[in-house]
């Protein structure tokens, strides 16, 4: 490739390849971006690459239109994506039928498929340029924009587009203190979970003496309906390798470990390369730029434990014994991986240094709020209209984040809660819509940010299952290693499956409430410390909804199976017998004047008979 | 030496201690189920926990593993600390009532009741076998297997261990092991027949700051309240 992956020596050297490789950015070129997410890989989108493929090379446009494919464009709602870039148009649902029109009519003659676009689910109007979907044109996309026009597995794209800039000016430069400095000033908060000062972080790490020191990238994103983390390296790796690399030469560690999850293949795959690519490049190694700076990244895989995202089993699984915290203090700053000082950042976080170098710390607090700068991601998932990543400022409404981005509540069904922060956040009700979401504001309603997960439920969610659902959760990933996590769980889950059941006692709610606190203020870790939200949360703002499982014996959301039965309406029943047949425990039978009933004590409260009817004869009661 | 505040008195302590270590040096009594003078802390029982800091932003931690700083506040007793640690004996109580170590902690600490259904289990996982296998006998021949609920201490692949020497010290030091005493009353979740002194000082002063173990003015005083009382 005409001498630009020679390695390069110098930190100017960075800028003289960006300008060999300028051609690659869409202004001068057209491109053909096609999501290779999971999400949209799901719905088909791996087949579309090579029709695009056939269809550029039949019109003889191989070599003068580019083709990408990216990690997730966001809108996983509307799977497979496909963006032509200049101009960005949006195709949502793209079927491999549609390539050769979309080369033909938008590629070569500018025109838009109408069929193709994304429709206003409001007022049915047609929207073309992706910047102009309400789903985008409300966040605020710094870190996820970058995903949209880089090809992931090619360094090149990566410079093209402005990176390892951050660390040729940091090398060039920059005292590691100086970087320290900027973090602190920028109010980088650890997109992890906990929210502590990144800044702050390192320059503990760097006071600590000895001179081995490591950074560890925690990769390990184990909440359910969480994966931010996953489509920035699966997106941008390069991002988090210079992220990395910075905090290295900030805290004055020379080996990196990411650590990753072994459920993330294409994660890993993507990380391998990029390190293997900015290793030929000279970006690691030894004397790095010239500069007499010594970085090497090691990638670890998890083999799949939630709790190995808590940063001390973290550190004792990357270092090959099993997966299960220690008492802080000493925190892995001072005493981490080898028992050596340790950085341990998400892979969010590492994502913003290179942002903070490039644009200046006080450009980049402009956004979020006076405690936490800059932009967080959200997994918005759940009964929301339009799911996918978000990206806002910190201080953004959940209301704007619901109901702006996310379109409301699917099928016009009423609002019920919010969950933030994955398995141990707390579930928000109506009334802290206005909550605007950071750090501390979070944590007072009761909820985490945890590393960004964003259920929403609707009306037919009982928070009672819910509660019970992420408890069970818990249980199965907790490491047992301390008491009150391991025992206190399991006692919460007795206590749960009692009023599910109906039988519930009052009583029970108030030794609930003891034990959650106790396991709260108990536990070694912050899964335990954290298990407790959504039982006390649920607790303080859906009370009512626990009272009438335990004196009404009676699930007002219809979920828990013990507390409604199915009954057939004689009236409307047709006697079709299709509910009878459908049913696998035989519990409707047929009466004797044509019509069908429900058996109680054989029903197993399926729902398949109510689905299956099809004049709503059936109803819950 | 450090300067430190322990219960409300102004101490002087070693540096490098746990604040476990300096309360013991002191007199003040702190229970434990995972810990083992000569075995590394491990801080699983969390029964040792203690409360740091001015009351408003305070936290508790296990004081098993936590070192003593200089100008550090520790409440060993007070009432958040005892409130947590009577539903941790609580659980103990339902996960194994048949230990005796553990009722006489129920006794001590006036837990009366047990609302959680008896599990029965024999082990609760403190792991002092496991430490002083490795730790003390030089064995390695027992460790955990399993995640959460089916955590276990066993032998590898749960086969007959070449390594055990067959010592006996895991069975010395488990806690769990001694069954319990024969009380007056029969066998039942909760024995309590230890059970004679009042609650003490705490409900006198909010941290209640007393370094006596029994404390003798307690006894009187409760005593001579009980006695008001009649």
């Amino acid at each position: 490739m005409n001498g630009i992956k020679n390695k390069l020596t110098l930190p100017e050297d960075v800028e003289s390849l960006r300008e060999k490789v300028k051609d690659r950015l869409e202004q001068d070129k057209p491109c053909l971006v096609i999501c290779g997410d999971t999400g949209c890989t799901v719905c088909g989108s791996r087949e579309l690459v090579p029709a695009f493929e056939e269809a550029l090379k039949e019109r003889g446009l191989a070599e003068k239109v580019k083709l990408k494919v990216t990690g997730c464009l966001g809108f996983c709602e509307r799977g497979p994506l496909v963006l032509v870039f200049p101009g960005a148009t949006f195709y949502q649902k793209v079927q491999v039928a549609d390539a050769a029109e979309i080369v033909e009519k938008t590629v070569l003659q500018g025109e838009i498929i109408e069929s193709l676009l994304y429709a206003d689910p409001d007022d049915g109007r047609k929207i073309a340029c992706a910047y102009d979907i309400p789903f985008y044109k409300l966040q605020t996309r710094v870190l996820l924009e970058t995903v949209w026009h880089i090809d992931p597995l090619d360094i090149l794209d990566y410079i093209a587009h402005g990176g390892y800039s951050a660390m040729a000016k940091v090398l060039g430069g920059m005292t590691p203190q100086a970087v320290i400095a900027e973090m602190k000033e920028a109010r980088l908060c650890g997109r992890g979970g906990a929210g502590f000062m990144t800044g702050l972080k390192w320059e503990f790490c760097r006071a600590a003496g000895g001179d081995e020191k490591y950074i560890l990238c925690n990769a390990d994103e184990g909440d359910p309906g969480a994966f931010m983390d996953r489509s920035l390296l699966e997106g941008n790796p390069h991002a988090v390798l210079e992220g990395m690399m910075i905090a290295a030469y900030a805290v004055g560690a020379r080996e990196g470990i990411i650590y990753i999850r072994i459920e993330y293949p294409t994660a890993v795959f993507k990380i391998e390369q990029a390190v293997r690519q900015a290793r030929e490049l000279g970006l690691l190694g030894k004397n790095i730029l010239g500069t007499g700076f010594d970085f090497e990244v090691q990638i670890s895989k998890g083999a799949g434990a939630f709790v190995c995202g808590e940063e001390t089993a973290l550190v004792r699984a990357a270092e090959g014994k099993v997966g299960e915290p220690r008492q802080k203090p000493p925190f892995p700053a001072e005493a981490g991986f080898r028992g050596k000082p340790t950085v341990i950042n998400n892979v969010e976080t590492f994502v913003n240094v290179p942002l903070i170098i490039n644009r200046g710390a006080a450009a980049y607090h402009k956004i979020g709020t006076e405690s936490s700068g800059g932009t967080k991601i959200f997994c918005l998932v759940g009964k929301v209209r339009n799911t996918g990543l978000v990206e806002v400022p910190f201080g953004t409404t959940l209301r704007e984040i619901i109901f702006g981005i996310g379109g409301g509540i699917k099928d016009g069904k009423g609002f019920k809660a919010v969950q933030t922060g994955g398995p141990s956040g707390g579930c928000l009700p109506e009334e802290m819509l206005d909550l605007k979401v950071d750090f501390n504001e979070l944590a007072q309603a009761g909820s985490i940010m945890g590393s960004g997960g964003m259920i929403v439920m609707d009306e037919e969610t009982c928070v009672v299952d819910v509660a019970r659902y992420f408890l069970q959760f818990l249980k199965s990933e907790s490491c047992g290693k301390c008491f009150s996590c391991r025992v206190g769980i399991q006692r919460m889950l007795e206590i749960f499956d009692r009023i599910t059941t109906g039988n519930g006692s009052p009583e029970d709610l108030e030794l609930l409430e003891e034990l959650a606190l106790t396991v709260k203020d108990t536990s070694m870790c912050g899964l335990g410390q954290t298990s407790a939200n959504p039982v006390l949360s649920t607790l303080r703002y859906f009370r009512d909804e626990y009272l009438a499982h335990i004196r009404d014996k009676r699930c007002p959301a219809g979920v828990c199976r013990s507390l409604f039965r199915y009954r057939i309406d004689q009236e409307l029943c047709a006697g079709c017998g299709s509910c009878a047949a459908e049913c696998q425990s035989g519990a409707i039978v047929e009466t004797e004047d044509g019509y069908y009933q429900i058996i109680p004590d054989r029903c197993t409260r399926c729902g398949v008979c109510m689905e299956t009817c099809g004049f709503e004869a059936i109803t819950k009661d | 030496m450090l300067q430190m505040t322990l219960n409300g008195l102004k101490v002087e302590v070693e540096e490098g201690l746990t604040i476990l270590e300096a309360a013991r040096f002191y007199g003040i009594n702190i229970p434990t189920l995972c810990y083992l003078e000569g075995l590394s802390p491990y801080g699983a029982c969390r029964l040792c926990l203690v409360e740091i800091g001015a009351p408003g932003p305070s936290k508790l931690v296990t004081s098993c593993t936590y070192r003593v700083e200089e100008g550090l506040v520790v409440r060993t007793d007070s009432e958040r600390v005892v409130k947590r640690r009577q539903m941790l004996i609580e659980l103990y109580l339902a996960t194994c009532p048949s230990s005796r170590v553990i009722q006489d902690l129920a006794s001590k600490y006036h837990v009366t009741k047990v609302r959680f259904a008896p599990w029965n289990e024999d082990c609760i996982l403190c792991g002092l076998c496991v430490r002083m296998c490795a730790e003390q006998m030089q064995g390695k021949a027992i460790g955990f297997a399993g995640r959460g609920s089916s955590r276990r201490v066993t032998t590898p692949f749960d086969k007959k261990s070449e390594e055990c020497r067959l010592c006996g010290g895991c069975m010395y030091v488990c806690p769990a092991c001694q069954s319990r005493c024969q009380g007056p009353q029969e066998e039942q979740p909760l024995c309590n027949a230890c059970l004679n002194l009042e609650q003490p000082c705490l409900d006198y002063f909010d941290d209640k700051m007393c370094y006596m173990d029994p404390c003798v003015a307690c006894e009187l005083g409760s005593n001579r309240e009980s006695q008001a009382k009649r």
